[in-house]
């Protein structure tokens, strides 16, 4: 057929020139899906960032109630970095188990994770139960409009990624270390990876900042 | 129980939307019914619903923007009627109606036609010109493809049940807050945005990945056809663009739904900021819409020619370069709410800018025609009747990018004519053409020549006829979206435009009639040989329609315009050569996911809009549920043998070799 009929024949293509390296065709699976899930955490930091550009917008708009200064508690907020600093080693070293196909390590990674973020959910929702019921909640101002959204939206996609984790220890459970469940385990540790980076922004331009002014 | 559904939400005192309501039932029913009696259903379950194929899901894609284009359609034709009849009268069409009508249209002629429609020949093709066999994520596609069609019935279940925003087709607040649009119309509004902009995404992700890392063996960047570049840009743009939609509609709906102050008069809310983000999206999304019109054009006017691109760098050069200034313009939106002259003139200048890369792009397409052997086939008469309206339509764009021009302007229906001037001239001309040149691959025949030319004479035309008027009632001072006007010197222009309307749905028609005349005959139409056009790009090199597994061998390429260099070089050489075996092929299998989930969004959607909690967490459920069924497959992909992909190549090869024979020495 035509398509096969050039082979061997190259002809003189200007591309050629120089040091144009050839294309070699479509990429492994694992690249295909690594690199589609990199694409979406993009589009997901975008997402974020809109919800930035509303706290940076709204952050001095309180309506006569609290500032940021009066109600974020340092320690609170550094107990919550720790943690989740802290479940993305974890989350590395489930990545590896995973790798070098080893159960235990696995679990007990998966695990610890797991435990971090759920510290971390839990004092997060109780700083938020707490603004609510002193009267703080999100209505209350623009400012805190803004400030429950964009943590609230980490802690959402916290979530997410807990209820990702538990499916894939079942996964690995009921599979075992098949070549689509690691391709998973991969975005999985992108994904947590990623909100570690949103957390950072949070935590500079929310607390740290809030707590200066 | 049920939240705020209750029989209030039927309008039964509106004889227009309930007998236009009761007619789609009919319709739908209708057609359910016969494809059940008729035992089509296994067939449409398996083939088409399940199917994970990217070729069919463009298909279904382009069907959806079809019938959503008559949807919008009507209400066009209705707003025009409405406008010629109510000076110094209330018309035909109570107010708030009306209001429904012009929000509805925008809607979903932007949502529901263009993109549907650009995604589909995107989906379409793409993989075919990438010589691959499908797209990166088969199954996702399949998701992307059914939240969007989630996103279009919300839009038309409010016809009937509840209303639509009155907002415009953006929403603005604080006109869509709660305080002020009470009702479930912009609920409606959001959501079903909400939904169908999830399925963009995945759509643009899925595009994305597939252009960069799945082109076949020589495919470098600077070898891809232009409709690749084009979607590359187009596909870039959504994955940076519309998360800022979710996000802003996410806003809106936490004020509505909460008591959120993002854009509320009180308590801080900030309306502008709402503006900022609204149209930080909104910009980028007019490019999303043309940039893939702007690769069909090249691939048509190229092939119609018989002639390789014109200055094919400089094409992906002014390609991309749209892709990024398109993220600095957004503030010309609004030019007249107090930023500042230094602001204006920065977006001013930056809005002009981006005309200068559209311009080399209509050079090209000009020089590519220069010297060529041009074929006026319908295709080719899209392309060129759109080079002569886009042209209008730019220049009156560089006109409203001077910020003192846009302050007389903005709002009037000057506004408004330019904007359907680009949108109607370049994106739907675009989708016409494309759909006309692609139609015999995705079918295996051509579509009626004689129907063809009429639709787009009468579309051009009447295109002429409804907009021109518009763009002079506009320097007359009228502005947008009026329901009745008492100014004597409007009148006679919104006679012409609603003539021009006429016209227009004559062309729509002749379309619709050019389908079914060729349905009927199809044997007379059919094309074996898989290349028309007599085309260059390797979607033509496969038969029509393409097997599920596109091509049995994955194509070498060896330079620009891959298929029409191995045209030349069959002829030279003929075609006797050794072949490599054929090989097993493994193809992603047939899915359900994508229409489960869908259902479930559905579910969600609804109940989300009517405040049925129960409803939904029943649906959050059923989507988690449907997501750890899909991941917990044993088996995702089919073995198609060697003998069997063997048997299909051979039927197409001799009918491509004999095409060879036929054409003779070079």
């Amino acid at each position: 057929m035509a398509m096969t009929a050039t082979a061997g024949h190259a002809h003189a293509d200007p591309h050629h020139i120089g040091l144009v390296i050839e294309h070699p065709g479509p990429a492994s699976k694992r690249i295909v899906t690594a690199y589609g899930f990199w694409v979406f955490l993009l589009s997901d930091i975008v997402m974020f960032s809109c919800f930035f550009a509303a706290y940076a917008v709204l952050s001095g708009q309180t309506a006569g109630g609290p500032k940021g200064s009066e109600i974020f508690e340092q320690r609170n907020v550094a107990i919550e970095t720790v943690c989740l600093l802290l479940s993305s080693f974890t989350c590395g070293m489930a990545s590896i188990a995973a790798d070098v196909r080893n159960r235990f390590w696995f679990y007990l990674g998966m695990g610890v994770t797991c435990l971090l973020g759920l510290i971390f959910l839990t004092i997060e929702f109780r700083e938020f139960a707490d603004l609510v019921a002193r009267g703080y909640g999100p209505s209350r101002s623009a400012f805190l409009t803004a400030f429950f959204s964009l943590v609230g939206c980490h802690g959402l996609h916290v979530s997410a990624g807990v209820l990702w984790l538990l499916t894939m220890m079942a996964q690995v459970f009921a599979k075992g270390f098949r070549a689509d469940v690691l391709r998973r385990m991969m975005c999985f540790a992108l994904f947590w990876h990623a909100l570690d980076i949103v957390w950072v922004g949070v935590f500079s331009v929310v607390y740290l900042l809030g707590s200066a002014a | 129980m049920l939240g705020k559904l209750d029989w209030s939400a039927i309008p039964f005192d509106q004889p227009i939307p309930l007998v236009a309501g009761a007619v789609v039932l009919v319709a739908i029913l209708g057609v359910l019914i016969w494809v059940v009696v008729k035992g089509h259903l296994p067939y449409l379950w398996s083939e088409w619903i399940t199917s994970v194929d990217h070729k069919r899901i463009g298909v279904m894609y382009i069907l959806l923007a079809s019938v959503m284009l008559l949807r919008g359609g009507s209400d066009a034709i209705m707003m025009r009627i409405q406008q010629a009849v109510a000076y110094q009268s209330q018309g035909y069409l109570p107010p708030e109606h009306y209001n429904q009508i012009f929000s509805a249209h925008g809607t979903i002629m932007i949502f529901f036609v263009a993109m549907p429609f650009v995604i589909g020949l995107m989906n379409l093709i793409v993989p075919l010109q990438l010589g691959v066999r499908d797209v990166a994520f088969p199954t996702l596609n399949s998701v992307g493809f059914w939240l969007t069609a989630t996103g279009a019935l919300l839009v038309n279940l409010s016809l009937v049940v509840g209303e639509f925003a009155r907002t415009g087709w953006l929403a603005f607040p604080p006109l869509s807050e709660l305080s002020y649009s009470p009702g479930v119309g912009v609920d409606y509004y959001a959501w079903s945005l909400q939904i169908s902009g999830v399925g963009t995404l995945v759509a643009g992700i899925n595009l994305v990945t597939t252009v960069l890392k799945l082109r076949t063996k020589g495919m470098n960047y600077l070898r891809m056809p232009m409709f690749c570049w084009t979607t590359l840009a187009s596909n870039l743009l959504i994955v940076a663009a519309f998360p800022i939609l979710t996000a802003t509609l996410a806003m809106l709906l936490l004020d509505r739904y909460l008591g959120f102050h993002f854009f509320t008069n009180e308590a801080g809310g900030n309306v502008m900021m709402f503006m900022n983000l609204i149209w930080a999206w909104g910009h980028p999304e007019v490019y999303i819409l043309v940039l893939p019109a702007f690769g069909i054009f090249s691939e048509v006017v190229s092939t119609f020619s018989g002639k390789g691109l014109f200055g094919y760098r400089s094409m992906v050069l002014a390609t991309m370069a749209i892709c990024v200034i398109s993220f600095m313009v957004w503030l010309h939106h609004f030019f007249t709410m107090g930023a500042g002259p230094d602001v204006n003139a920065i977006f001013g200048i930056a809005s002009m800018i981006i005309a200068v890369p559209t311009g080399v792009k209509i050079y090209n397409w000009l020089f590519t025609m220069y010297g060529g052997r041009i074929r006026f086939a319908t295709p080719m008469l899209w392309a060129v009747g759109f080079m002569v309206t886009f042209i209008v339509g730019g220049l009156t764009g560089v006109l409203l990018a001077v910020p003192p021009a846009d302050f007389m302007l903005h709002n009037s229906m000057f506004l408004v004519a330019h904007f359907h001037n680009v949108i109607i001239g370049g994106v739907l001309f675009g989708a016409f053409a494309g759909f006309e040149y692609w139609f015999p691959k995705a079918f295996g025949f051509r579509l009626d020549e004689r129907w063809g030319k009429l639709a787009f004479w009468f579309t051009f035309l009447g295109f002429f006829i409804t907009f021109i008027p518009l763009y002079i009632a506009g320097m007359l001072g009228m502005t947008r979206r009026m329901q009745h006007y008492d100014v004597a010197a409007w009148r006679p222009w919104m006679i012409v435009a609603a003539i021009g309307m006429a016209v227009l749905t004559i062309g729509v028609i002749c379309q619709i009639v050019q389908l079914v005349v060729s349905i009927r005959n199809r044997e007379s139409l059919r094309d074996r040989t898989g290349d028309p056009w007599d085309g260059r790009s390797l979607e033509w090199a496969t038969s029509s329609p393409p097997p599920v597994f596109n091509f049995a061998f994955n194509p070498d390429v060896r330079g620009e315009d891959a298929y029409w260099d191995m045209k030349v070089h069959a002829q030279q050489q003929s075609l006797e050569r050794d072949r490599p075996e054929y090989q097993d092929i493994e193809m992603p299998r047939n899915s359900p996911t994508g229409f489960v989930c869908a259902f479930f969004a559905t579910v969600m959607g609804f109940a989300l809009i009517w405040h049925i909690w129960w409803m939904v967490i029943l649906g959050g459920i059923g989507a988690f549920a449907t997501f750890v069924v899909f991941a917990w497959r044993d088996h995702d992909e089919y073995v198609i043998p060697a003998q069997e992909v063997a048997a299909i190549d051979r039927i197409n090869l001799e009918e491509r070799r004999s095409l060879v024979s036929m054409a003779g020495p070079v």
